[in-house]
């Protein structure tokens, strides 16, 4: 279960997010909803851990997230504005790697195998800097498909994908919360994501937590 | 633990192999300045073997400051960096693999190359292979306190010169023990001492330097 | 807790310091006043001309206490950074931020003077003695941390970046000095020694001192009121600067 306690973060000289707080559980799916430059990308660069937030705590399971460290990050998948890919590398090479790092040891055929799910037969193993920007999408998401970390952080994963790669992306998104996964994400697209446990969160209004 | 260690390794070896003009263009630039200090000061070759440990080791300062822009950059504009903070592994091992690519592809061939720029300047055997082992006990220490400097100015403006300023100063202590073994060694003077501080510096930087690196990473990725 | 630990923290916060600062300041700057001169006065008038380096010697009364100032003040700047990033207060990072700028002028007043004291000693402006160099070094360890600060836009970064850098260039500041040390002595070359050569009286001892300690009120007055336009600065949008009666005015 994660929690997050009083957060207060400041970006420069703007206090953006403040004494916010919220609890998620197993199952849940929590997306954030804000304008632009409200701190939806701060929150949740400070709930992985990626900046300090100047106070307030965020628990993973009862327990502090900066003192888990490295056990916390084991449990999480961050997919930020940058794809986090090597342009150099092919689809195969990249995925390897990312996961190499994660702890997660995967063969060729796993990650051919998840790339070809995400639509990206045939593109395999050609050096993602000429692939299209929603394609180098495809390869950075693939990380979910074989990954078995319970708590997904996206942040706008639909950005460039085309329909039916946002169709399937949604799929998977649902089948990780109805088995029990936790997901924050926030998008500006219109979607239709899991029915049952769906919590919302506004930045930016004076109110803030859940609605 | 290794495991990730070596997948940096081994993604930054390939990396280098796919983008080749990189290593060539640092190389090429060591070679460069060592040509320019004859054609400043004159032919003479007394004068030359004087200088010859100084320049070479100067200009492996300067090359492997150069080098230190690339180090942590790209892998900052594409977001690698942020998977790797957020990567289950300690990150001063994370720290560790990208400094060994970094010093197998910059500073390795600089090692190999230096001793036939040695021979522009006259210098014996002796000279040759000393400098080669001041050079292959130095230049992993210079990429190690290189990669605070380079995680220290992520994404900052005008962050290369900014670079030369932080880590030049930081430099000094292997540049005197470096050029200072070689000249100790044709004077007879035995370079015993030298290299061995050469090599207490570089185990110094080998436990603290990733520590101070990782930190810093820390507080340019916010 | 102890009631004296409350106290401490109470003072890291900027809202408490500011006023105490703003009230420590002319002390400070009287008291560096007086004593500079005071010391001034001595070394030009009481202390008695040497006989081997003549009037020219009297130059190392700002020379030595102005390197002892850039050493010591390095080593307050990479504390203050070091209790900044421990416990995250603000105003640790303030403070080592406003010393910089003073530990470098007085590194370029050492090397100012040390050039100038060196010239009819050995007769060159420049002698690569391993003090001077070290203190080279330093002036360009100082401008170093003051780039890096400069150069980072948002205060929280450029604050722990510069912290990073400063405990990095403290715990190498001991390494370049024995190195140049080293390199000095295998070179043989010039060494200007202050001490040697001259014996040191007890007058030119209690002026040096006073000296010192005219700097470090000057040092503690200049910081403190850096400190004071810096918590401004940042704290710009709080109530409590706000509130205050200079700002409203």
């Amino acid at each position: 279960m994660l929690e997050v306690a009083d957060l207060e973060c400041v970006r420069g000289d703007r206090r953006l997010i403040s004494e916010l707080s919220f609890t998620l559980s197993p199952g849940e799916l929590l997306h954030l909803h804000g304008h632009n430059g409200s701190g939806k990308t701060t929150l949740m660069r400070a709930i992985c851990g990626l900046i300090r937030p100047t106070a307030g705590k965020v628990f993973w399971n009862g327990e502090d997230s900066r003192k888990l460290g490295e056990d916390f990050s084991r449990d999480l998948i961050f997919v930020g504005h940058k794809d986090g890919i090597k342009a150099d590398l092919n689809g195969v090479e990249n995925l390897r790697v990312a996961c190499a790092l994660d702890g997660v040891s995967i063969d060729e055929k796993q990650a051919w195998d998840a790339l070809e799910r995400l639509g990206l037969r045939g593109h395999e193993d050609l050096p993602t800097r000429v692939l299209s920007q929603g394609q180098k999408r495809r390869v950075s998401l693939a990380r979910l498909l074989v990954h078995r970390a319970p708590l997904w952080i996206l942040d706008e994963p639909f950005t460039a994908l085309d329909k039916a790669a946002v169709d399937y992306l949604q799929t998977v998104i649902k089948n990780h919360v109805e088995k029990g996964g936790m997901v924050i994400l926030t998008t500006h697209q219109e979607v239709s994501l899991t029915r049952g446990h769906k919590k919302q969160l506004r930045l930016g209004w004076k109110g803030e937590g859940d609605v | 633990m290794f495991e990730a260690f070596l997948t940096i390794v081994r993604r930054d070896l390939i990396l280098a192999i796919r983008r080749r003009s990189d290593i060539f263009s640092t190389l090429f630039f060591f070679v460069i300045v060592v040509s320019l200090f004859p054609l400043g000061i004159g032919p003479e070759l007394n004068t030359l073997r004087l200088i010859a440990p100084g320049v070479v080791w100067v200009a492996a300062l300067l090359a492997s400051m150069l080098a230190l822009e690339r180090l942590f950059s790209a892998d900052h504009d594409d977001g690698t960096l942020e998977q790797m903070l957020l990567a289950p592994q300690p990150l001063f091992i994370l720290v560790l693999g990208k400094v060994t690519a970094h010093w197998l592809v910059t500073g390795v061939p600089l090692v190999l190359i230096a001793p036939l720029l040695g021979i522009q300047y006259d210098l014996s055997t002796q000279a040759l292979q000393m400098l080669l082992v001041t050079l292959l006990l130095g230049t992993p220490a210079l990429s190690l306190i290189g990669a605070i400097g380079a995680a220290l100015t992520i994404g900052v403006r005008g962050g290369g010169v900014l670079v030369s300023l932080l880590v030049l100063p930081l430099y000094i202590p292997v540049l005197i023990f470096g050029a200072g073994a070689v000249e100790a060694d044709v004077s007879g003077l035995g370079a015993q001492g030298h290299l061995s501080l050469l090599g207490a510096i570089l185990i110094l930087a080998l436990l603290l330097a990733p520590l101070a690196t990782s930190a810093a990473l820390r507080v340019s990725a916010e | 807790m102890n009631s004296r630990l409350i106290n401490w923290f109470k003072f890291s916060s900027p809202a408490t310091f500011y006023p105490l600062a703003g009230r420590l300041v002319p002390w400070f700057g009287g008291a560096a006043a007086v004593l500079i001169a005071v010391g001034l006065y001595m070394s030009f008038f009481v202390a008695p001309t040497d006989y081997k380096q003549g009037e020219g010697y009297r130059i190392i009364f700002v020379h030595v206490p102005s390197a002892w100032m850039s050493m010591f003040i390095y080593v307050v700047m990479a504390v203050w950074s070091g209790l900044g990033l421990v416990f995250n207060t603000r105003l640790s990072a303030m403070m080592a931020n406003a010393l910089a700028p003073t530990g470098a002028m007085f590194t370029f007043v050492a090397l100012w003077t040390g050039a100038f004291w060196g010239k009819p000693m050995w007769g060159a402006w420049w002698v690569w003695d391993a003090r001077l160099t070290s203190e080279l070094i330093l002036l360009f360890l100082y401008i170093g941390f003051m780039a890096l600060q400069g150069a980072i836009d948002d205060p929280r970064r450029a604050d722990r970046a510069g912290a990073i850098l400063a405990l990095v260039g403290v715990v190498n500041i001991p390494i370049i000095y024995y190195s140049v040390t080293w390199w000095n002595t295998l070179h043989q070359g010039a060494s200007v020694s202050v001490t040697k050569g001259s014996s040191m009286g007890v007058i030119m001892l209690v002026t040096m001192l006073i000296m010192a300690f005219g700097f470090w009120a000057y040092s503690i007055a200049v910081a403190l009121s850096r400190v004071r336009s810096v918590i401004l600065e940042r704290e710009r949008d709080t109530t409590w600067v706000a509130e205050l009666a200079e700002v409203r005015r």
